[in-house]
């Protein structure tokens, strides 16, 4: 094993014997787990009874292993903490792909435990057999596949290590049934700290880049911070914030970053991006200052690269370097946790800082509110049709702003960002790198187990609560009240927007015909279902809903089948060059 | 611009096909890759060679050094080095072609190591442009087989690439 171990003083000290079955419960026990996300199956019987005779480890049985993935990431992406997952070997894997995809793209710490065919007849197309690490290396920080009993625990530590330090990410731990034999028991220790050689996450910024970097924020006309989700990531929300009131300088956030920086405040500009505000789309196209945080620069943020802020020197803090500079160059890069360099950002900006009564850049805010005075997310609500974007603020009126909120991908998920401001992080649970449909019930789960007092919700479409609807049968067993609003509109909403305006309206395919009746459905689950159909009775009904709180219940809400997210960037675009709703103005900016 | 990269990797399974991997999954070119456990056999030694623009040999390697079993990378390229290639061939050496193809190896120092009534394997060893000059200096038609071990390298000087 090439690792330095743990120094024997921090070991713990133990003569105990266990099997390997054991030792991976023993190990998530001592690793401080609270939900493992699992479906039994041959490979990981093993583990399965051990976990039986423990009984001190909680199991959350869901009903398709591509909800395990999801419900420990959000979890994860809930609590901060390390999600867990727990499957077999051949389909419980390859299920498990699509969530551990999801992770990755997303940077959510996780362990996935899989089940493998006995070491004997790996390579032999055994029963239930496929090549796990070959097939999620992709899309996983790292993997391994344990061979030896005495391996296991020092790799379950690794796992752990590595999921949860430097940029997070999954990390698949493929385990033969033979490894967990029960008849072979070895000494059992796990160790506290660990140390590998080639692998020691930075932390600190380099002090010479955030002075300069610091310098440029000085002396900057029209800055922007551009923030993502390594700011909830790296736990850097409180340091940001003070930042950026010290600075008074306009923030906008990405999709995965919302809630970092309180979006009721004055200060913030709205999401940036294919469906941002105007505000904070034309701040970024004119800014002379970019300061990007934990953001890493992804298409649907730029649009068409060679557009992408013209006029800016951009600062760039991130833990991956590899982030840095990969889709657009960077003038000042600054490789750390997002924290500490922000921190220290702050010190110095605060020294330096001139001592003067004026408000900062109070010509660049006066460009600002003549953007902002567009009032881009207007939409036209004098129908007799639920519009999307009323459903959502309700939603945020009678929850006042305080859910743990998950999403599915597509218009709703849109929605939710535009009109559901989150004040804090962590709150909003989404896959904005995959998108992943089918993805927002399982996480609500995650979220609704680490928090079991608090309000969660998911928020959904028609067509993505059907990928994993089978989870409805998990939130009866567990008793979980979280209350889901579908956004019904008979459509693959985002599919359909895309078809009228760049297809001539040929909606192939994107029309979800034979919907279930969702609410005969959620009852036959053990659920309350409710359906609703007119503007005037939204309110009452989502107050209601949420007033049953120890009940999970589905919201139907028939909303505007032809309603589109505006703004909207089409991809190839700049940000300047923003389609806004046609009630809005009917014309396209240049 | 071409690069060579040599890499520290644990030597562990799959760590080659990361690497691998990592190249095809973000398109990255690659034109050989050679690997070998080294005097410490918990590490192997990896040197690739491939070809791009000042940006994304960048962030080549930045995604190896990211790697979670890459130990230490070092860019060849950005200082003097020395780089060997090996190579084997089989050339047709009858009548005539037997003393040129002899003659030829003796101008490029390289040795006969395999001799038949109509064949001859020869081996070579040096920098890959070499290699490529002995290829096109044998009379056409007599090559029956050509294989390459892809460059390896060493920086010139006394620092190591090394823990």
């Amino acid at each position: 094993m090439a690792l330095t171990e743990a120094q024997p003083e921090e070991a713990r000290v133990t003569t105990t014997q266990l099997s390997g079955a054991e030792i991976v419960i023993q190990a998530l026990i001592d690793e401080g787990v609270e939900y493992v996300f699992g479906y039994p199956g041959g490979a990981v019987l093993h583990i399965y009874d051990a976990l039986f005779k423990r009984g001190s480890l909680k199991h959350i049985l869901v009903r398709h292993e591509q909800a395990a993935a999801h419900a420990a990431d959000g979890y994860a992406r809930a609590t901060g903490k390390c999600g867990v997952c727990l499957v077999t070997s051949g389909p419980g894997a390859t299920n498990a792909v699509t969530g551990i995809a999801t992770a990755y793209m997303d940077s959510v710490p996780m362990v996935i435990l899989t089940g493998q065919v006995p070491t004997p007849v790996i390579g032999s197309d055994a029963f239930q057999e496929v090549d796990t690490v070959g097939i999620t290396r992709p899309c996983v920080k790292h993997n391994f596949l344990v061979k030896d009993v005495k391996d296991l625990a020092i790799t379950i530590r690794k796992a752990f290590y590595i999921a949860t330090t430097g940029r997070p990410g999954p990390v698949v731990v493929d385990i033969p049934k033979d490894v967990t034999d029960p008849g072979i028991k070895v000494p059992y220790s796990y160790p506290r700290e660990i140390k590998m050689r080639s692998y020691s996450p930075v932390e600190k910024g380099h002090h010479g880049q955030i002075k300069r970097a610091v310098d440029l924020m000085l002396e900057a006309k029209r800055p922007v911070f551009y923030t993502g989700g390594g700011v909830v990531l790296g736990e850097g929300s409180a340091q940001l914030t003070e930042l950026v009131r010290a600075t008074g300088f306009p923030i906008t956030s990405t999709l995965m970053g919302l809630g970092a920086y309180p979006m009721t405040d004055p200060q913030f500009l709205g999401m940036l991006g294919m469906h941002g505000t105007y505000e904070a789309n034309m701040a970024m196209h004119e800014t002379d200052v970019l300061i990007a945080v934990g953001a890493r620069f992804d298409d649907r943020v730029t649009g068409k690269i060679e557009h992408f802020c013209p006029h800016a020197r951009i600062v760039h803090v991130d833990v991956d370097p590899s982030s840095i500079a990969k889709n657009v160059k960077v003038d000042i890069p600054i490789v750390g946790q997002v924290a500490s360099v922000l921190a220290d950002m702050l010190r110095l900006y605060q020294e330096r800082k001139p001592k003067s009564s004026e408000p900062p850049v109070a010509d660049w805010w006066a460009k600002i509110d003549q953007w902002r005075g567009l009032d881009c997310l207007k939409y036209d609500g004098s129908g007799s049709a639920i519009k999307p974007q009323f459903a959502v603020e309700t939603l945020y009126k009678v929850t006042n702003g305080e859910l743990y909120l998950a999403s599915d991908v597509g218009q709703h998920q849109m929605f939710a960002a535009q009109f559901y401001p989150f004040d804090k992080p962590r709150r909003w649970i989404n896959s904005g790198g995959l998108g992943t449909m089918g993805y927002g019930l399982p996480a609500a789960i995650g979220a609704q187990l680490a928090y079991p007092d608090a309000q969660v919700a998911c928020i959904t479409g028609d067509a993505s609560i059907l990928m994993c609807i089978q989870e409805l049968a998990t939130c009866q067993q567990y008793q979980l009240p979280i209350k889901v609003l579908l956004l019904n509109n008979g459509y693959m909403g985002m599919v359909r927007q895309w078809q009228e305006l760049f297809y001539e309206s040929r909606y192939s395919h994107s029309y979800v015909d034979a919907l279930p009746d969702f609410v005969k459905l959620s009852e036959s689950f053990g659920h309350v279902g409710m359906r609703i159909e007119r503007p005037a009775d939204l309110e009452d009904a989502m107050r209601e809903a949420f007033a049953m709180k120890d009940r999970f219940v589905f919201m139907d809400v028939i909303v505007d089948p032809t309603e589109n997210v505006y703004p909207m960037i089409a991809a190839g675009k700049g940000h300047h060059e923003m389609h806004l709703s046609p009630s809005l103005t009917d014309r396209e900016l240049a | 611009m071409r690069h060579i990269i040599a890499v520290l990797l644990e030597n562990e399974a799959g760590a080659l096909s990361r690497v691998a991997g990592l190249f095809s999954a973000r398109g990255y070119n690659i034109e050989s890759l050679t690997v070998a456990p080294t005097d410490d056999p918990t590490l192997s030694r990896m040197t690739l060679v491939t070809t791009g623009n000042d940006e994304i040999v960048e962030q080549i390697k930045k995604q190896l050094n990211k790697l979670i079993d890459t130990v230490k990378l070092l860019d060849l390229s950005e200082g003097p080095h020395i780089e060997r290639e090996m190579m084997m061939v089989k050339v047709r050496a009858e009548r005539d072609d037997r003393e040129e193809l002899k003659r030829l190896a003796d101008i490029f120092r390289a040795k006969i190591i395999d001799v038949t009534d109509t064949s001859y394997v020869v081996e070579l060893t040096g920098a890959s442009k070499k290699l490529d000059a002995f290829i096109d200096a044998v009379p056409e038609g007599l090559i029956i087989e050509v294989v390459r071990s892809g460059p390896t390298g060493i920086a010139r000087g006394e620092k190591g690439l090394s823990l």
